[in-house]
């Protein structure tokens, strides 16, 4: 790992003056950004620690409007009493995320602001519709997460939170790499007062995206056999030594009614 | 360069060191606390394991002065003196060791997960949560089983305490 300056931030607007310095970054539970250090495949001047900041942390539920701040760890996701109940998909969602020792650490904000391609919560996020608040402004899901790593974030801008409306059913189901762990496939399905969103993840060339023709599917019969038959184009999918494209579509597809059914069960 | 202070199984220490230095070589080389083990150093073996403010975390993957204020607890403060923690006389009963390198991360990442499921443990979950262990000698079987058993005695005894 290079040599950097570390900067513990005690609130956001002081984290934002901090971020100005040289070329900083945020650490948040780190979990990806000390391995990239650590190989070097990055090397900030300076890092500014979001993880102090209390104003960062914690779930509210309000009737069905959830808002979770950005430096909640995967951990409180899992086991927040109030979200397990208001939206279990998410909960159980963030209780598979890497091992124990992660999840107690790995946080929300860090997560979708990192926006890996195989990650759970950018296909969480965009099939609640989520709206992610910055200390700038407030972006939609579906325009926050624009590619591979890449995101709708400007230098210097910090997420706060993610709000969103309870679906009245949702579920996510992932085929896991069974070295890394990591999704080859994910897919997050909720049905909620605007009709069914279906997001993906692990398999895009450009990163999570939503499914039109399993959304299109679901619209009118919230069932996994309305799935029989649907084909998801391999075009823009990726191919690795772990699966071709045409094996990924197959799977977005099996994952898909697994989602459903755990949604209707 | 920043200074570092934490409390380390029970005691206040401190020291100097470049902000890039990572938790667990805090503690190995600033401490000589070498109970915590370098296994992959990628955050995926869980030798490195210690509980920071309480929770097991993976010390390779944590900068020490991200730490500096926290209470940390290591393998080396387990032990109350001669008496080993439950968690330790079970892995010593029931072999659940066999080169011992991934010993101590295993033990602390167990007694975090009895912590948490006050409820009680069966295999599958013991399985489940081993997920960021790893033994290269593939012992799981027998830290399947200590694991199982510590539960039971750790659970008799906070009941003992309730009821006493």
């Amino acid at each position: 790992m290079y040599s950097f300056n570390y900067h513990r931030a005690a609130s956001v607007a002081d984290a934002a003056k901090l971020l100005e310095s040289g070329d900083a970054k945020l650490l948040s539970g780190g979990m990806t950004l000390i391995p990239a250090m650590k190989t070097r495949l990055a090397a900030p001047s300076d890092l500014v620690d979001l993880s102090h900041i209390e104003e960062l942390k914690g779930i509210e539920v309000a009737g069905s409007t959830i808002t979770i701040r950005a430096a909640t760890t995967h951990h409180d996701v899992a086991s927040d009493e109030k979200l397990k109940k208001a939206c279990p998909a998410l909960a159980h969602m963030a209780s598979r995320i890497g091992d124990p020792a992660v999840r107690y650490k790995g946080t929300i904000g860090g997560s979708i602001a990192n926006n890996d391609p195989a990650a759970d919560y950018p296909a969480a996020l965009l099939a609640l519709d989520a709206t992610i608040v910055t200390n700038k402004r407030e972006i939609a899901a579906d325009a926050f997460f624009t590619g591979l790593f890449e995101t709708a974030l400007e230098d210097g801008e910090i997420v706060t939170a993610v709000t969103f409306t309870a679906p009245a059913k949702a579920a996510y189901e992932k085929f896991r790499n069974p070295a890394s762990r990591y999704a080859i496939v994910g897919v997050f399905v909720a049905n909620g007062a605007d009709g069914v969103r279906v997001a993906v993840t692990g398999a895009g060339d450009s990163g999570v995206f939503r499914s039109k023709e399993i959304e299109a599917a679901l619209a009118t019969n919230f069932d996994a056999a309305a799935l029989n038959g649907v084909k998801v184009p391999a075009n823009d999918l990726m191919s690795d030594i772990h699966a071709s494209a045409d094996y990924r579509a197959n799977l977005i597809v099996v994952m898909a009614k697994r989602a459903v059914a755990a949604a209707n069960a | 360069m920043s200074e570092i202070s934490l409390t380390v199984n029970g005691k206040r220490v401190s020291g100097t060191a470049e902000d890039r230095t990572l938790l667990v070589h805090f503690l190995r080389e600033n401490l000589g606390l070498t109970g915590t083990h370098v296994g992959c150093d990628t955050s995926q073996c869980g030798a490195c394991v210690i509980h920071v403010d309480g929770k097991a975390v993976k010390s390779c993957t944590m900068l020490a002065v991200q730490a500096s204020g926290s209470s940390v607890v290591t393998i080396e403060g387990l032990a109350d003196g001669a008496d080993l923690h439950p968690m330790q006389a079970a892995f010593k009963e029931h072999h659940g060791l066999q080169c011992g390198f991934c010993t101590p991360g295993m033990i602390m990442t167990a007694t975090d997960m009895v912590n948490r499921h006050p409820e009680g443990l069966d295999e599958a979950t013991v399985r489940a949560e081993l997920e960021g262990n790893i033994c290269r000698c593939t012992g799981y079987h027998n830290i399947v089983k200590a694991i199982l058993a510590a539960s039971e005695t750790m659970s008799s005894k906070g009941k003992a305490r309730q009821a006493a």
